[in-house]
């Protein structure tokens, strides 16, 4: 009732919210971490993450959350310390209790209840891993550490950079042991942000010179989370012939970072480049701290762009880091108004159309400029509406991950999951879309694709089995692409199984594409029995519905024994597509241009020509097309010039007769609703310019409808 | 049956088919458009009339004449595109209904109103709530929720079916 109960239960609503995000974070570090289970940082994110969750756990009533991510903090905290190491046994328990977290955050939402045996159960374990009581978990430790990166200490990685600066003075023979000073150069600057200045002051006139000398010395600052040790570590196989200075300058936290970086003179100053004193005495001047310098002949110019290379580039972490800092401070929205936001964006766009029309019709030049003015100005408010609502893909990818862990587990394969182009953007319904397709579609490929690790031997590939998830642009589409190097789909089994099921004549001759294509038939599974993951047949039903669903494309690619790809081709916005406006009588109707690959007129002799069968001769490729007045029951006379549109799905040619190309328009897509959302060949509608609504046809549906309605209208053609 | 969910005195919206007065609970009506131009969708059943823009949404429209048996609906100046808000498998949905004419807003207390003759009425009497009497002349109460049942709006089977 209160104001205070709203805000509470505002805060509690922000803290879930904040929580399910933490979860995944924490997700995702985990099992970053089984991989890396000394890196730092990633237990640096952990222990971040799961103090988050308490803390604001706390604050918002949530004791019981606080108090048992309190326990799991506690043992990261030990890791942290060093004290605990981390271990298959431990991530396994977090994750575990990450997902008794979310259990208990769901429970207080009603949706699900909490087992506190779990909790115990979790909490005990844990209590005796800290207390060193799992003899085994140590020993892994130490196997575990000694099998990563020895050279990599625990104390050396901090999560915070440091700025170094380098002095590397290599004694004059060092060309003579065949050392080139770059490489070791590039070798720093793969460590960090880095400069490099050469000093070149020690190089004689030219008739003196040696050229198997090395008289030039560099300066180096360098910005790293690497320790002092590992750069010195760069130059170990110099080091008996170099002078070698490496000092921190400049550290994460370590100064107020309002603070401005040291002046030219403190810089040279603390080099031991210039003494205090003689710098004060100059100071008095009123040039360039450098100039001066270099004037009064205390240091070369060499010295001074060194100096102030490093002020520069100090400069620039520093800026880099606030940015960082302020990249995070974004605004949580909530999708509905996100929602609405692009609803009213589709009607701008429809009443653009309007007055653009209207201008147009009018022929007044002042209101055609508004007009004109009006169209620039809602194309962009159009397209950043649209990219407000792209995200990017890695997120649920990062969700696969666990998924992939798990199951291979209960499984007893070994898979590693991998994943490319995680910042593809694809808009946020066609994200939220696609998690269960791709659930689906991975869990097959454990399931039936990857073998167990002696098969794999057997057969001669590495125990190790691989699921790659890929993400990429290609044109207006985006690509996903679910790789495995399993077993591959086998054919004659496929074939045979829907045969069995009579889903194809048993002498129907079927491409290859056509046979794959089946794995998505409902109901169809080719294992032999029903597993607890997969087999029932109805996975791979769903993908396919929901991707058509979406709009997009499923392809199947497969060789026996080297593994199966599967390719899900899908359009970059639900909201607005470019469509090609066609008139049949006085019904107007949509085609999505992405189908569309040309048009061409048909004449009643065309027609006449093939004595009324329904193909075309297009630049001598035979095309069959459908003549949407028949299809769509349209009653009036053809006119005496048609015109086809021929679209390409699924590597299939049709055309489509139509009266007329009117030509392109953006089309705000509109659902018809639940009274028609069984129609066949009709995806949504559009309103026009002139405020009627259109409907956009749905081209592949369409050509499937009329190749099952083909007998009918043969025989209507016969009449 | 239908006596029970009249029980208290509500307004109603009438509305002429076919020279024959019909009523809509008015808190089933969220407006009355004028008749222009509807889109038809292919390959649905006739009374589907296609859908309108309105305000930027796309409403369907059902032919009510043709639902009920009788002719097609003829665009005149008084053809009148009736939004109503009905509940479809317990959620709420925009229908647009053509009527002939949209009379008026009226008031009928529940004593005013009879449960249909069960036999006579050469329309399914599910679809009518009631008989509203006024003036010695009966309006036919239209259960508005009744008419567009999951059942009746599944045509798109029918259709198919039909067609092949």
């Amino acid at each position: 009732m209160s104001g205070e109960d709203d805000g509470l239960d505002a805060g509690r609503e922000a803290f879930k919210e904040e929580a399910a995000e933490l979860l995944t974070e924490l997700e995702t570090s985990l099992l970053e971490l089984e991989e890396h289970p000394t890196d730092e940082d990633l237990i640096g994110r952990v222990f971040r993450a799961m103090h988050t969750v308490k803390g604001s756990g706390a604050m918002f009533g949530f004791d019981d959350i606080a108090e048992f991510t309190h326990e799991v903090e506690t043992a990261f905290d030990m890791v942290r310390m060093g004290k605990l190491a981390v271990t298959k046994e431990l991530t396994n328990l977090t994750l575990r209790a990450r997902d008794q977290i979310r259990t208990m955050i769901e429970a207080s939402e009603g949706k699900a209840t909490v087992d506190h045996s779990v909790s115990k159960s979790i909490i005990g374990s844990l209590q005796l891993l800290t207390k060193g009581g799992s003899a085994k978990a140590a020993v892994q430790e130490v196997e575990e550490v000694s099998a990563k990166k020895p050279s990599k200490t625990a104390s050396a990685d901090g999560s915070h950079s440091i700025t170094y600066r380098i002095r590397f003075k290599p004694a004059s023979d060092l060309f003579i042991t065949g050392t080139n000073p770059i490489l070791l150069l590039n070798e720093l600057r793969q460590m960090g942000s880095c400069m490099v200045i050469a000093q070149t002051d020690a190089i004689t006139r030219l008739e003196e010179f040696n050229p198997e000398t090395c008289a030039t010395y560099w300066d180096i600052i360098l910005t790293t989370t690497h320790s002092a040790n590992a750069i010195k570590d760069v130059f170990i196989f110099v080091d008996d012939m170099c002078e070698l200075h490496v000092e921190v300058v400049d550290e994460e936290g370590e100064y107020d970072e309002d603070e401005g970086y040291m002046k030219l003179g403190e810089i040279l100053a603390a080099r031991g480049d210039v003494k205090v004193d003689e710098l004060k005495k100059l100071l008095g001047k009123q040039k360039k701290v450098g100039e001066i310098l270099v004037d009064a002949g205390i240091v070369d110019s060499g010295h001074i762009e060194s100096a102030l290379a490093e002020q520069q580039h100090i400069k620039e972490v520093r800026e880099q880091r606030q940015k960082t800092a302020d990249g995070a401070a974004s605004i949580r929205v909530p999708s509905e108004r996100l929602d609405k936001l692009v609803d009213l964006v589709g009607e701008l766009v429809t009443v653009q159309a309007r007055l653009s029309q209207t201008a147009a019709i009018n022929g007044e030049v002042l209101l055609t400029s508004i007009a004109e003015e009006v169209e620039r100005l809602t194309w962009e408010l159009r397209d950043g509406t649209m990219s407000i609502r792209m995200l990017p893909i890695g997120t649920t990818f990062s969700k696969f991950k666990r998924l992939v862990r798990d199951l291979s587990n209960d499984l007893g394969k070994e898979i590693q999951m991998t994943t490319d182009g995680a910042e593809t953007e694809l808009d946020k319904t066609v994200i939220e879309k696609l998690n269960d397709p791709l659930v689906h579609i991975i869990r097959n490929s454990i399931d039936h694709g990857v073998e167990r690790p002696d098969v794999r031997e057997a057969a001669g590939k590495p125990r190790m089995g691989t699921v790659h998830l890929s993400a990429g642009h290609s044109g207006a589409n985006v690509l996903i692409k679910i790789e495995d190097d399993g077993a591959g789909l086998d054919k004659e089994r496929i074939l045979k199984k829907a045969i069995d099921n009579g889903l194809v004549a048993p002498d129907a001759e079927l491409s290859e594409k056509e046979i794959f294509g089946m794995i998505f038939a409902p109901g169809f599974s080719t294992a032999a029995k029903v597993t607890n993951v997969s087999g029932r047949g109805v996975g791979m039903d769903v993908v396919k519905k929901n991707i058509d669903a979406l709009r997009g494309i499923v392809e199947v690619k497969s060789k026996k024994g080297a593994g199966t790809t599967i390719t899900l081709r899908l359009p970059l916005t639900l909201a607005i597509i470019d469509g090609l406006l066609v008139k049949i009588a006085d019904e107007v109707f949509v085609i999505p241009l992405a189908v569309v690959e040309e048009c061409v007129e048909l004449s009643k002799k065309d027609i006449e020509r093939t004595h009324g069968r329904h193909v075309s001769n297009v630049r001598g490729v035979l095309i069959p097309y459908i003549r949407l007045r028949e299809h769509f029951l349209i009653d009036a006379e053809e006119p005496e010039m048609e015109q086809i549109v021929i679209t390409e799905v699924e590597d299939k040619k049709v055309g489509f007769v139509v009266d007329y190309v009117i030509g392109e328009h953006q089309t705000v897509i509109k659902t018809l609703g639940r009274v028609f959302k069984d129609i066949e060949g009709v995806s949504g509608a559009t309103i026009l310019g002139d405020g009627t609504v259109a409907l956009i046809m749905d081209i592949p549906s369409l050509v499937r409808s009329v190749a099952r309605h083909e007998p009918t209208v043969a025989d209507t053609v016969g009449v | 049956m239908s006596a029970t969910a009249t029980s208290e005195a509500t307004q109603y919206l009438t509305f002429e088919l076919e020279e024959e007065t019909f009523a809509l609970d008015i808190s089933k009506v969220r407006e009355v458009l004028e008749f222009s131009s509807v889109t038809k969708v292919p390959r649905t059943p006739e009374f589907m009339r296609g859908v309108i823009n309105l305000r930027g949404s796309v409403v369907p429209v059902v032919d009510l004449r043709l639902k009920f048996g009788m002719t097609r609906t003829e665009k005149t100046v008084n053809t009148c595109v009736i939004i109503v808000e009905v509940s479809f498998e317990s959620e709420s949905m925009v229908l647009g209904a053509l009527a002939d004419s949209v009379q008026e807003v009226i008031e009928l207390e529940p004593e005013k109103i009879e449960p249909a003759p069960s036999i006579g009425m050469q329309l399914r009497t599910d679809f009518i709530k009631g008989m509203g009497k006024r003036d010695e002349e009966f309006i036919i109460i239209l259960d508005i929720d009744k008419i567009f049942t999951a059942d009746e709006l599944a045509f798109a089977q029918e259709a198919s079916q039909s067609a092949a």
